[in-house]
């Protein structure tokens, strides 16, 4: 069989065939740029929460530091929160023990300890070696409530308005960037709706 | 050869229940086999939020005990495979889940497979007519082509 050479038609169909491959490629090359970009944001695991902008969890849970005094969502309404999960088993929350003393220094909003899967004397040693950053400690040691929260690590750190819905969630240790560039807007914003309803 | 095997078993037997040990204090029970075989099916379609490429079936991690915990407490209040999935994607969101439902946003993602096979499709019978389509046109253009050629 001889190639077919039919025509101009035929020719000009032939060379535009040819481009198909390589745009072929060029796209495949766009693909795995744009995961390489995705792929250098460092908390590129973190999962979006779908409670933002939803009623935080119905909960009821002992106070760390007083026996037998239980705490629900209800009785921490009225002033926005931010409920900080930790335990004294995550390093993780050690590196962001710090930053979080500092923001909570500021008095800018109350912080709220979650103590998630620990143990009580292990928990109060823990806050008695590094300091105690938390306005108050609530635990939850068989992780039910966590669940509520859909926690599935620790730190994790939520932003509950006055009103008690969930506005913001971060996922990993906080840090001093984290707290400029998202969670001190996002209050600014809670603040600004606050004012005006 | 039958108690040759029976021992093998119930050597992998104390193997694995060292390994639960270990990680789980208190393994799961299961009232019958019917609920176990349930059980099983549900969790291996469930992903683990912590560890992300592994199944709850399948991860240790603290948190995928406590979600296993939470999916057989679930099963044994009557809830229904579809209201546990929900359960779990109210508070974890769609990643939970290893078939994701189908919607607008997932689209691309249950259709693209078949999109990416019509483009083949239809770039493969493309080349099939130009290849086929020359033999018929070739009488009717070979002496043009003889006269270019020659």
């Amino acid at each position: 069989m001889s190639e077919p050479t039919s025509g101009s038609s035929s020719a000009e169909r032939k060379s535009t065939m040819r481009w198909i491959p390589l745009a072929i490629v060029a796209a495949l090359g766009v693909l795995l740029f744009a995961g390489v970009l995705l792929s250098r944001n460092p908390n590129r695991d973190a999962l979006p929460s779908p409670l933002i902008g939803k009623p935080a969890p119905a909960f009821r849970l002992p106070v760390l530091h007083e026996s037998g005094r239980l705490v629900t969502d209800k009785d921490l309404r009225g002033a926005p929160y931010l409920l900080n999960v930790w335990g004294s088993w995550c390093p993780a929350c050690r590196d962001e023990h710090p930053v979080l003393t500092r923001f909570a220094e500021t008095k800018r909003v109350r912080v709220i300890g979650f103590n998630w899967k620990d143990e009580h004397a292990d928990a109060l040693r823990w806050l008695e070696q590094f300091g105690n950053p938390y306005l108050m400690v609530l635990t939850d040691y068989d992780g039910k409530a966590a669940i509520d929260w859909g926690i599935y690590g620790a730190p994790e750190t939520f932003l509950v308005d006055a009103g008690g819905t969930i506005r913001w969630k971060y996922v990993g240790p906080l840090t001093d960037e984290v707290i400029q560039n998202e969670l001190l807007p996002k209050l600014a914003q809670i603040d600004a709706k606050g004012q005006s309803l | 050869m039958r108690a040759l095997l029976l021992a093998f078993a119930l050597m992998l037997c104390s193997a694995s229940a060292v390994a639960q040990v270990a990680t789980d204090a208190t393994p799961l029970r299961f009232t019958d086999a019917g609920e176990e075989k349930r059980f099983h099916a549900l969790v291996s379609e469930l992903r683990c939020v912590m560890c992300q490429n592994q199944s709850l079936a399948d991860s240790n991690a603290q948190i995928a005990v406590d979600l296993r915990r939470e999916v057989l407490e679930l099963m044994r209040k009557g809830k229904s495979d579809g209201e546990i999935k929900d359960f779990l994607v109210a508070r974890y969101g769609e990643f939970v889940l290893y078939r994701p439902q189908v919607e607008s946003k997932t689209w691309l993602l249950w259709f693209g497979p078949a999109l990416v096979l019509l483009a083949g499709g239809i770039v493969v019978v493309g080349a099939v007519r130009r290849r086929s389509r020359p033999s018929s046109a070739q009488a009717a253009t070979d002496d043009r082509n003889e006269e270019q050629e020659w």
